[in-house]
């Protein structure tokens, strides 16, 4: 590679001189660059460029002692006089820019460049040595020519090769159209956009709309679409045949032009093998930056379920309880006989049960389990030939106002996040919210009788629902602690809020995400929880810290839904990047990146067994992902618009699915995941292989009347529950 | 189509007149034609910034529209102070004013004075949220209550009935498919593929559920029992009610049969009542009546040109039964008609035919040709008018000719001003003016004069609305009696407004028998008919066919067990002395089918 870039370099320098008279200072400078960095010897330009930039930013911060640090471990040339006036200009002198363009130097003139754009009075100079990568390289009415010349070769080559190098276009156009528009080349971007933006795949169209919109270098500034992609190098995967038909042309062709930007901009994962198929293509692609690397979804993932703890039943009628013993594995894998003797064994791809320090079971918590127990045996097993009853809750009166749904897990209370900053709290049951008397109430009362749990409730308070108000903005997420104790709410204000079931009354509020917080998500052995927001963040905390343990950052748009694993190690989080993270909880660790959906992801479910897991977006799609494997092996298409809400029934054999199109949607997940599990040869490759079987896999639609169906939760017993708001 | 989207998603920019007049508005005056230029860019691609981020908001609000709040919402994201007071929950009117060339579109801001609102009581307090519990699925089937949509859509309704063969219900394909698979799943797995291919249209069972079994009963006996308010009411709910559609085989054997035998006692309430139902199933927006027409029409053919609908011809007012078929039996044909069934042209034929006939009496007369001028102008001008001077002479002849009997003059007398009422309208309009009556007289013989007062009565008429309206009359039928319905279904408004829950019931039976009386979400206390007096496309009249061969083709399966029960009521309710006749031959009446 660092051949040809060398090859390249010639004709680089003659094109440079070229347009050197029309540029202005920028230009001038930025030829000079373009020399600089094709002709540094040893490391690649871009790597020496972000450590300058680093350095810069630590010079300006007054990191003087890092600087040396820093540039000791790089090997770059000791503090120069150079050095030293680039300071000064970022002090703010403006005459930096000319200064630097004389003193020539390998280190100096980026230096130089940087700060003077800095100098031109700006206040994230990260960004502005994000964006002054787009300098100027070429002549800007021939980015048409290269780029019709290499949609031209493209479409010549073979049918096998074509749909792997079409990957190319996009990210291709999306790049060049970014430097004309840096490079204030308004009106040849303008045309570049107009003639070739038709070819792109239509799940881009969200992105080509906000490239659309940009046609100012000014605009690039903040524009967090445009900065995603100077960030994170768009991931293709190519196989080498086809990697290699492109090199060979672009050399022939001297294209150095579009083989910068390759470099530059593109992580090409280059695979041995058989070209991948359109079809495979676009069931990866569609994502902000890419497909993910093939090793970013190679780290082990324990998936398997934590051992339950032993709990002793009390054996009333020995007859029932008897069959529970048995039972229980029923909620880790009924489904295969196998699993059935695990019981006691632990599973090979469980986690450690001290892997994360989870809290101990409380007596209240053995009785809850005792009573999952009681409640699975009477269970209805589900299946293609018996589908679960649905019971729906509808919101009337809620004025569109209903932003969030969320049941416990036990199905007796139900909560909802309004968009008047509410959350209201209903009980299901017949059984009616109390509150916990006053302080000084609480006094009076006898301790040491049996029934002071029932003694502590305020009877005057009983009531169906209550309202708890705190929040300053919508409530957007919502989720009740496994032990039904606490609720959690997560807000357009940036908090995410703990608030007492007893009590009824708000005992916490987390600040950190600074901006809307999109979803939170209760750990399922409770204490942790989860939480992820428009800063495109993604936090775990723990309840008695006011801070967050671990930030998952990563995702290259708002962070949309947040989801625990069965297991509590994992957390997933679905992002409007249109990825899927999985995140180690121990290590912080992104260990899974999905992609493949094309559009914002807003429903992700995770099988029971904890081996797969569901995601649902924007663009009407379910996709089913295998964690072990993080391959993709299933796609569920019927829905025509977002879906909102995803669950697997309690054993895992029915998938339910909630939309914006009014609709519940039934899919036979086990098999789909039988299908899949046959299946060796996509494991070895990572290649998916998608079946369009989605219309043997749906098993029934229903259709509500106008209540988009924003929640959806199985009972302990298998009956699905589904809650939307009703709008006339 | 998609590019050509995206080019114009390139380009759209606020013009730069918008930074002019904004501009104005805040005290620039003279603002340079190149900062506005710029400033159109800026502020353009702001305001898409701006737009995107709302849309986010809009997403996690779960809603399909964008509300001022998401702007909101997403201006705070970017750290600029939201616009505040700025609420509305609905679609933002703008207005539009041009002038000075140049074309404005501003929201209007109105000034309040403060002791107005003061003054105004305070607004109702709107409902608080509740929640509610339904059925959306019982083990797999859908059951058909008020609070789930109803299981065929019109459209279904009206492709299954167009084109039986190419739809197959999405609920029976799942069925289907499920079968399917569960035999596929066996052994051979590979030959599932095979069965997914071969589609037959399945049998459909007409199973009611116990509540849709009350729910026809109690409407059934209203819809022809004693008490009007009750009727109203039932009417009301076969008009609106959207769940209807299994229960419409029912409904319309029940209306034939009802018509059969009210017909042959001369039950003239009851026929009124039995057509205000077909009228009902009509209005209903979800229902789709094709497939029940060779059960419909024929029945409201009775009712139109029967001999005698009444059991003292001389003095009820049969006359305005005929009218109100007549307009039910042009509804059906404009709504129904296709190239394939050619109701209009078989119904015109029928009319015709039976009108030519001299033995014809002046009830069947005056029907057939109530129901023929019903059908349009275009009809009466080529099927009426060449007749005027025949019939003229027979009305003349049992007017100026010696009395046979009072109800041959009764039927004269009203055939002469329907056809007066009907032709006069039509000839305005073909004729040109000077009206003259020797010149009508020649034209259309005994009539001529009193239509020639007639044309000229409508000449005047025409003229004044006119200039009221433009070429369109107005008609405000009969207000429908307001409905107030105590049941609160998923569409009231008129729902409990203490917040209230319903649980949902333990164990998986039914819920409780649904009421008769469905709920009602707004009145619809007037009903405007629009008329447009512009003679509309021309029927095709031209192709024949014979009327019973395709109407009586398709009987809808089901059983007419139902309908003996609420026949019985129906006579207990209005004919206490009369014996149930269900059997008698129906002949007679039916003569002309």
């Amino acid at each position: 590679m660092a051949a040809v870039q060398g090859g390249l370099a010639d004709t680089n320098e003659e094109k440079d001189i070229k347009t050197e008279p029309s540029s202005d200072g920028f230009g001038n400078n930025n030829a000079n660059d373009g020399r600089v960095l094709s002709t540094s010897p040893g490391s690649s330009a871009s790597d020496q460029q972000t450590l300058l930039a680093v350095l810069q930013f630590l010079r300006k911060n007054k990191l003087t002692e890092s600087v040396e640090i820093l540039r000791r471990e790089a090997g770059l040339p000791e503090d120069s006089p150079e050095l030293k006036g680039s300071d000064s200009s970022g002090a703010g002198s403006g005459g930096a820019a000319g200064s630097g363009d004389k003193e020539g130097g390998d280190a100096s003139s980026l230096l130089s460049r940087t700060s003077s754009v800095t100098a031109a009075g700006e206040d994230q100079p990260d960004v502005n040595v994000v964006l002054s990568a787009y300098n100027q390289q070429g002549d800007p009415p021939l980015y048409q020519v290269y780029y019709s010349g290499l949609k031209k070769f493209i479409e010549s080559v073979l049918d096998c090769h074509r749909a792997e190098l079409s990957q190319l276009f996009y990210p291709l156009f999306v790049h060049m159209y970014l430097e004309l528009v840096y490079n204030n080349h308004e009106s040849e971007a303008k045309a570049f956009f107009e003639k070739f933006s038709g070819d792109q795949e239509c799940y881009y169209e969200d992105d080509l709309r906000v490239l659309s919109s940009l046609s100012k270098r000014e605009h690039m500034r903040g524009n967090e679409t445009l900065m995603d992609f100077r960030t994170s190098k768009f991931v293709l995967r190519i196989s080498r045949d086809s990697y290699q038909l492109l090199k060979r042309h672009l050399q022939e062709r001297q294209n150095n032009q579009i083989w910068n930007i390759i470099q530059e901009h593109l992580y090409i994962d280059i695979f041995d093998g058989m070209p991948r198929s359109k079809g495979q293509i676009d069931a990866m692609s569609g994502s902000l930056a890419g497909e993910g690397k093939r090793e970013a979804n190679k780290a082990k993932v324990y998936y398997g379920l934590l051992k339950e703890p032993e709990i002793e039943l009390p054996l009333d009628d020995e007859d029932e309880e008897a069959e529970n013993e048995e039972g229980k594995p029923k909620k880790k894998k009924p489904k295969k006989d196998s699993m059935g003797s695990k019981s006691k064994k632990q599973d090979p791809n469980a986690p450690s049960q001290t892997r994360i320090p989870l809290p101990e079971l409380k007596d209240s918590d053995k009785l809850d389990k005792i009573m999952y127990m009681k409640e699975a045996t009477k269970r209805i097993r589900l299946g293609p030939d018996n589908l679960p009853s649905i019971c729906f809750y509808s919101f009337l009166n809620a004025y569109q106002g209903l932003t969030a749904v969320d049941f416990t897990d036990d199905s007796s209370l139900i909560a909802g996040g309004f968009a008047d900053s509410t959350v209201r709290v209903w009980s299901v049951t017949p059984k009616k919210l109390r509150k916990v008397k006053s302080a000084a109430d609480l006094n009076l009362i006898d301790k040491e009788s049996d029934d002071v749990l029932e003694r502590i409730m305020d009877e005057k308070t009983a009531s169906e629902s209550k309202i708890l108000y705190g929040h300053s903005g919508p409530v957007y997420g919502i989720s009740f602690s496994p032990d039904r104790n606490y609720l959690l709410s997560s807000s357009e204000d940036g908090t995410v809020r703990l608030w007492s079931l007893q009590t009824f009354t708000c005992l916490v509020g987390y600040k950190g995400h600074n901006y809307p917080v999109w979803d939170t998500h209760f750990s399922p052995h409770g204490y942790y929880f989860v939480s992820g927001g428009h800063d495109r963040v993604a936090r775990l905390w723990a309840t008695d810290h006011y801070q967050p343990l671990r930030m998952f950052s990563g995702h290259l748009a708002d962070v949309t839904c947040t989801r625990f694993h069965p297991n509590s190690n994992y957390v997933a989080t679905g992002s409007s990047d249109r990825t899927i993270r999985l995140w180690d909880v121990l290590n912080g660790n992104c260990v899974r990146i999905f992609t493949g959906h094309k559009g914002p992801i807003h429903a992700l479910a995770f099988s029971p067994n904890g081996k797969f897991l569901a995601s649902g977006a924007t663009d009407g799609r379910v996709l089913l992902w295998d964690i072990g494997h993080g391959l993709m092996i299933g796609e569920l298409k019927g829905h025509t618009d977002t879906i909102y809400s995803l669950r697997f029934s309690r054993d895992g054999e029915i998938l339910a699915s909630g939309s914006m199109d009014n609709t519940v949607r039934l899919w036979d997940a086990m098999k789909a995941f039988d299908d899949l599990e046959t299946d060796d040869f996509t494991a070895a490759t990572g290649h998916v292989h998608l079946q369009d079987n989605s219309q043997e896999l749906l098993l029934g639609t229903y259709m509500s009347k106008s209540t988009p169906v924003i929640h959806l939760h199985f009972t302990r017993r298998n009956l699905l529950l589904a809650t939307g708001a009703y709008n006339p | 189509m998609a590019e050509e989207r995206r080019q114009k998603q390139c380009s759209v920019s606020l013009p730069t007149e918008s930074m002019k007049a904004m501009a104005e508005s805040v005290g620039v005056g003279q603002l340079q034609e190149e900062s506005c230029a710029a400033l159109s860019e800026e502020v353009s691609y702001r305001i898409k910034e701006i737009a995107q981020d709302a849309l986010k908001f809009m997403r996690h609000g779960k809603r399909r529209k964008l509300t001022t709040n998401d702007i909101d919402n997403a201006l705070k994201l970017k750290n600029v102070e939201p616009l505040y007071g700025f609420q509305s929950q609905e679609f933002i009117p703008f207005r539009f004013a041009s002038g000075g060339g140049r074309e404005l579109y501003f929201y209007e801001e109105k000034e309040v004075d403060l002791s107005d609102i003061i003054n105004t009581p305070l607004p109702r307090v709107p409902l608080d949220v509740s929640l509610k519990a339904h059925w959306l699925s019982i083990e797999g089937v859908q059951p058909s209550i008020p609070e789930n949509p109803p299981p065929a859509p019109k459209e279904q309704q009206k492709v299954e009935s167009t084109e039986p063969l190419k739809v197959v219900k999405p609920g029976q394909e799942e069925e289907g498919t499920i079968q399917g698979k569960s035999q596929g799943a066996t052994p051979a797995d590979g030959k599932g593929k095979d069965k997914g291919l071969i589609r037959l249209k399945p049998r459909s069972t007409h199973e009611l559920s116990v509540e849709q079994q009350l729910y026809y009963k109690e409407i059934t006996e209203a819809c022809v029992g004693s008490c009007e308010a009750k009727r109203a009411e039932a009417l009301q709910s076969i008009a609106t009610d959207p769940g209807l559609y299994q229960m419409l085989p029912r409904f319309s054997t029940f209306i034939s049969e009802g018509v059969r035998v009210n017909v042959v006692q001369n039950n003239l309430a009851l026929l009124i009542y039995l057509m205000r139902m077909v009228k009902a199933l009509m209005d209903n927006p979800t229902l789709y009546l094709e497939k029940y027409l060779h059960e419909l029409i024929p029945a409201v053919v009775t009712c139109i040109v029967s001999k005698q609908l009444c059991l003292r011809p001389d003095v009820d007012n049969h006359w305005a039964l005929r009218d109100f078929a007549a307009r039910l039996m042009a509804q059906s044909c404009k709504t129904f008609s296709t190239t394939t069934n050619n109701i209009q042209s078989r119904i015109t034929k029928t009319f015709t035919k039976s009108w030519l006939d001299d033995k014809t009496q002046w009830t069947t007369r005056y029907g057939c040709i109530a129901g023929l001028a019903e059908l349009g102008p275009d009809v009466i001008k080529t099927l009426i008018l060449p007749r005027l001077t025949v019939e003229g002479a027979r009305i003349k002849a049992v007017m100026e000719g010696p009395v046979v009997s009072n109800i041959d003059k009764i039927g004269a007398d009203h055939v002469q001003s329907l056809l007066l009422k009907h032709c006069a309208s039509v000839i305005a309009k073909i004729r040109p003016q000077p009206d003259n009556m020797e010149q009508y007289r020649t034209d259309y013989g005994y009539l001529g004069p009193m239509l020639c007062s007639h044309v000229m009565k409508a000449r005047t008429q025409a003229a004044l609305q006119a200039q009221q309206v433009n070429r369109t009359t107005l008609t405000i039928t009969q207000p429908r009696p307001t409905l107030t319905v105590s049941q609160s279904g998923l569409s009231g408004s008129a729902g409990s407004r203490t917040p209230s829950i319903i649980k949902v019931p333990s164990s998986l039976t039914l819920m409780t028998p649904r009421p008769g009386t469905p709920s009602q979400p707004s009145p619809p206390a007037t009903k405007y008919i629009v008329m447009a007096t512009s003679a509309g496309a021309s029927s095709t009249q031209q192709v024949f066919q014979d009327f019973h061969s395709v109407l009586h083709s398709s009987h809808p399966q089901g059983s007419l067990s139902l309908i003996g029960v609420t026949l019985n009521s129906m006579n207990l309710h209005l004919q206490p002395h009369r014996s149930l006749a269900l059997f008698p031959a129906p002949l007679q009446p039916c003569s002309l089918w």
